[in-house]
């Protein structure tokens, strides 16, 4: 089955005495991470036909992380992506790395156990917005709380694709489709204050078609240590298509988009007509650059430990797009799952070596020399 | 015996009188009391679910088990935590069977019931037998409390119970006026009661003491005042029955006949615990268990949880779907992944189990099985998620199961479960159940480097062609010729990069197929890998000492041993059975259709309607006969022996002389091999 016997190095011991146990637990492969190389991206192409329709914003994200990745300088066996069910979900099987194509809602779940247990690995979730928030929306607020060593990547089409049209968590009121014919009654998540609520670390938005700012924002998020959710505003052509034309059309993108860049002044629009400024009772407002004094312009600062100001930042848009920030809203650091996990077992085994004789033996054992 | 004595005859004890040897100590004061040697002991406690009986009985039971007994136990509380004080709901008790023979059950109803208030009194009155010796805490039998269960008048005073030895002891006030001088207020004193009952008790039945003070001092090292409280209540007890003239006498259980070895006494879950860190010695594995709190496997997860030092992970999931995902996910990485639960519990696993089934990786699912429906009854034992696990998923989706048949067979299970499962490369279930995960006996401990190599080897290379013939390609559906297992390539492993999921695989690429003969081969393959298991499982052991029995008992899981115990009740009164107890339940053992198939009748009892007679009957085509319970307890042996009885008896084949009734259980003695219970 295997060319020749290999026992992996997962920080356990191996060889013929199974019965010695170091107590240094990953604590290599922690420090060391995922091995360093040079990767083109072609390289991270595999030989199964990608199966999307034709026109699906899933192409150009795909070919957006694949041109992106080579400049992680992560070796590709290094890379696992997981991912749940619906169209993103087929993600993996285009990707030259390790991949699990796992079920409904449950990618969040699973690549917590891979990055909890193996902290040398790059682990990436790619999800949709009825697998992240809807099936999904537990696995999803629990990973970004504990901040495991994971990138998430949410395709937002605000539609069910792979099931044939109905509307989604992210959908507008209203949406009509083939369950709703009388249009939706649910009011549809914000993604981005979702993860915000949640605490998450590392919360970034951009749109499929931005090579650029999509770039930026993943490779924000691929440095960062602990859980990143990017939210990828996607267009479905088939379903939901032009969903969102406002934010991609020249002439009404730049009105209706607020870039987000650390350290400048959130000023957007048109000659810089509009900008950000905080409002009487915490929270953030639009307002016209010139008719407010320079002072009073939000600076974006994504390391604010505090997440209210990156929330109120998310809640300055509506559900039919206006005022849309896009970028990276917070960037914190803060110690991830995964290390902390690793730390305890390290510290375990210093405090005491594992000796399995002398744990099933326990306190109070008892010898019986002969039968009587 | 001395006919001054004014307490308890030793008949009071209920058994073997033939066998009773008085003897006669001087106790301090002049009191002369008699020692009184006995062959097994049933004693019950019960009170308050605050009173902390469950902590009593295990104390006590670790005092038996250093001692050198064989014993059982039979934890019983309700689900609530704290359910009203002195209410029939609250009641919570600990039944522990020790003898110096090796016994098999916690017996079926005990010789000696300690209840600490008149609910206690009420909830288990009706399972002590005639004559028994009952210990009343006199103090709490209060008109309040003896209102809220509905005693007109004090059943301690009004004759009611004097078909039984009652002895009432001031419990609570002895206790509070022991420790007068210890600082702590009434009510903190008041507390100790349970400590004070275990000194009695352990003057009573010659228990080692030392063990219960060094617990005392450990449990309580932060809180040197409890600590020293809680001993002077325990030696006050202790003393209590040595001078006291209610209790005239002491009894003595000699330790039992063991094989050589050094031994402890362990519950199920705690052995289940240990397995799986041996499993991860054993195999070079880091383990990682994913798992979500739920009664009655929440032991395994607090267990693991210790034992950080030996590369355990463990991670308290948000919900079960996330305990097995999180496992799963750590399987593909390369650990021994596991997740622990309850029949709920499996339930919402169940689509991950199927994914693990599609993927092929290792995993190991472990059900602490409880009473069902739904939320049931989650503190009380039932065998009745074996269809759940066997059958409980979408698609054809065939995981192995196996079962422990004891308390110290856990840890033997879990390790075989694992071998199943990196062999295999396939999740397999464990179906424990809430009597073994509880329950708690001797266990010979075992020697580490005797256990299972559990070693397994990653893919390390390519291992085929494509199908245009390009050399150097790994193929991760590629079947072992053996096992059928597919390579185990982990992350990191240079070259060996591919994709799995839950959508069928092309035959050794693991490429999406839809391709229909492909699903069909797939299915099958699937299917031939968990039945080829059964090559790697030992003969079955059929106990038939005589010989020449033409009815066989079948069981699984823990009815080991209430049914092993009622076919010794069945021997010993000159009949034959054949008994059979099954370890793997899929696959079934190769050889199991024809050793049925030698037998006149095969009786299955199981504490489930039929669930594994069922399975037999459309397997081997044979006519079970399945006789079932489902009251949240283990069989009781002289129940299950009257229902073998009958079978037999009504053969027709017996061939030997049937005598006219199996012997009562109490003048069962040494004088038939010595077998009781």
């Amino acid at each position: 089955m295997t060319a020749s016997p290999h026992v992996h190095d997962l920080g356990m011991p191996a060889g013929p005495d199974l019965t010695t146990v170091s107590g240094a637990i990953d604590a290599s492969i922690a420090a060391n991470g995922p091995k360093q190389t040079e990767l083109r991206a072609k390289d991270l192409k595999t030989d199964q036909e990608v199966r999307w329709c034709p026109g699906c914003g899933d192409y150009v994200i795909l070919n957006a992380v694949q041109s992106f990745l080579p400049s992680l300088g992560i070796a590709r066996e290094d890379m696992v992506i997981v991912s749940g069910i619906g169209c993103s979900s087929r993600f993996p099987y285009y990707m030259n790395t390790y991949g699990m194509h796992s079920i409904h809602g449950r990618a969040p779940a699973i690549a917590t156990g891979l990055a909890a247990s193996r902290p040398d690995l790059s682990v990436w979730v790619v999800t949709g917005d009825g697998d992240a928030l809807s099936i999904g929306g537990n696995h999803l607020i629990h990973t970004l709380r504990r901040n495991v060593n994971l990138t998430i990547l949410l395709f937002n089409n605000r539609i069910y694709g792979l099931t044939k049209g109905q509307y989604s968590p992210t959908s507008e009121v209203g949406k009509v489709t083939k369950s709703t014919p009388m249009g939706s009654l649910d009011h549809p998540f914000n993604p981005v204050s979702l993860a915000l609520g949640a605490d998450a670390t590392f919360v970034g938005r951009a749109m499929d078609s931005d090579r650029k700012g999509l770039t930026d924002v993943l490779r924000q998020a691929a440095e960062h240590q602990g859980t990143s959710l990017v939210e990828i505003y996607q267009n479905c052509n088939i379903f939901n298509d032009g969903a969102f034309e406002l934010l991609k059309d020249p002439t009404t993108g730049p009105m209706w988009t607020i870039p987000l860049v650390h350290g400048e002044p959130l000023v957007f629009g048109p000659g810089g007509a509009s900008c950000v400024v905080r409002d009487d009772f915490g929270g953030l407002r639009i307002a016209e650059t010139n008719q407010v004094d320079a002072s009073q312009i939000v600076v974006h600062d994504a390391h604010r430990e505090d997440p209210s100001y990156a929330f109120a930042l998310s809640r300055l848009s509506s559900q039919d797009l206006r005022y849309t920030p896009m970028g990276v809203f917070r960037r914190v650091a803060k110690p991830s799952y995964d290390r902390m996990m690793a730390d305890q077992l390290e510290d375990a085994a210093a405090q005491q070596p594992a000796d399995l004789d002398a744990l099933l033996a326990g306190n109070d054992s008892w010898v019986v020399t002969s039968s009587s | 015996m001395t006919g001054t004595n004014p307490g308890i005859s030793p008949a009071a004890s209920g058994v073997a009188t033939d066998m009773d040897r008085a003897a006669h100590s001087s106790a301090p004061g002049g009191l002369v009391k008699s020692v009184v040697e006995l062959d097994r002991v049933v004693i019950r406690l019960a009170g308050d679910s605050g009173d902390g009986m469950q902590l009593t009985g295990g104390r006590f039971t670790s005092e038996t088990a250093t001692f050198g007994n064989d014993l059982s136990t039979l934890p019983n509380f309700p689900a609530e935590i704290r359910a009203p004080t002195g209410t029939l709901p609250g009641v919570s008790s600990f039944q522990l069977h020790f003898a110096d023979h090796d016994i098999m059950t916690p017996g079926d109803a005990p010789d000696v019931l300690v209840v600490m208030n008149p609910a206690a009194l009420k909830a288990n009155l009706v399972d002590l037998p005639g004559g028994g010796l009952l210990i009343a805490d006199s103090d709490e039998f209060t008109p309040r409390n003896l209102a809220k269960v509905g005693y007109a008048s004090n059943p301690l005073e009004d004759g009611s119970l004097d078909k039984w030895q009652l002895v009432s002891v001031p419990l609570t006030s002895m206790t509070t006026d022991a420790l007068a001088d210890s600082g702590l207020g009434k009510k903190e004193a008041e507390r100790s009661k349970n400590m004070f009952t275990l000194g009695l008790l352990s003057w009573m039945y010659h228990r080692p003491t030392e063990g219960t003070i060094r617990f005392l001092e450990r449990q309580f090292r932060r809180k040197p005042q409890i600590a020293a409280a809680n001993i002077a209540a325990f030696r006050a007890g202790f003393n209590y029955g040595e001078t006291t003239e209610a209790f005239a006498v002491s009894y003595e259980v000699k330790p039992a006949p063991m094989a050589p070895g050094k031994y402890r006494h362990i519950s199920g879950n705690q052995a289940l615990a240990y397995g799986i860190v041996a499993a991860g010695q054993r195999s070079g594995l880091p383990v990682f268990l994913g798992a979500y709190p739920i009664t009655p496997a929440s032991d395994i997860l607090h267990e693991l949880s210790r034992h950080k030092s030996f590369g355990v992970r463990t991670f308290q999931a948000e919900d079960e779907i996330a305990g097995i995902g999180a496992a799963l996910g750590a399987s593909f990485g390369g650990a021994l992944g596991v997740t622990t639960t309850s029949g709920p519990g499996v339930a919402l696993k169940a689509e991950t189990i199927g994914l693990a089934v599609m993927t092929e990786l290792p995993l190991l699912i472990v059900d602490v099985q409880r009473g069902g429906p739904s939320t049931g009854l989650p503190t009380k034992t039932e065998q009745s998620d074996l269809l759940q696990a066997l059958f409980g998923r979408n698609g054809e989706a065939p995981v192995p199961v196996i079962a422990p048949r004891s308390p110290g067979d856990c840890f033997d299970a879990a390790l075989e479960a694992t071998r199943i499962a990196l062999t295999y490369r396939t999740p397999v279930i464990l179906l424990s159940d809430g009597y073994l995960a509880n329950g708690a006996e001797p266990w010979s401990i075992p020697a580490v480097d005797e256990l299972p190599d559990l070693r397994v080897e990653f893919a390390s290379a390519p291992n085929g062609s494509a199908e245009d013939g390009t050399e150097g390609q790994f193929l991760p559906y590629l079947r072992d010729p053996d096992t059928l297992a597919r390579p185990w390539a982990v992350p990191g492993t240079a070259g060996l990069q591919h994709r799995i999921g839950g959508l069928e695989k092309a035959d050794k690429t693991g490429n999406i197929s839809y391709d229909p003969a492909n699903h069909d081969f797939m299915t099958r393959t699937r299917q031939a890998k968990i039945d080829g298991i059964a090559a790697s499982i030992p003969a079955t052991e059929v106990d038939d000492p005589a010989g020449d029995a033409t009815v066989a008992v079948i069981g699984w899981g823990s009815t080991y041993g209430p049914i092993g115990a009622a076919c010794r009740r069945i021997r010993a009164s000159g009949r034959s059975v054949a008994q059979v107890h099954l370890r793997h339940l899929n696959p079934l053992p190769a050889d199991l259709g024809e050793i049925l198939a030698r037998y006149d009748r095969v009786v299955c009892p199981e504490m489930n309607l039929g669930q594994l007679a069922l399975l037999l009957r459309a397997k081997y085509l044979i006519d079970v006969h399945s006789h079932t319970q489902v009251r949240g307890l283990p069989f009781r042996a002289a129940e299950l022996a009257a229902v073998l009885q009958d079978v037999i008896d009504s053969t027709g084949t017996t061939p030997t002389a049937i005598p006219s009734a199996i012997p009562a259980e109490h003048t069962v003695g040494a004088a038939s091999n010595g077998a009781v219970l």
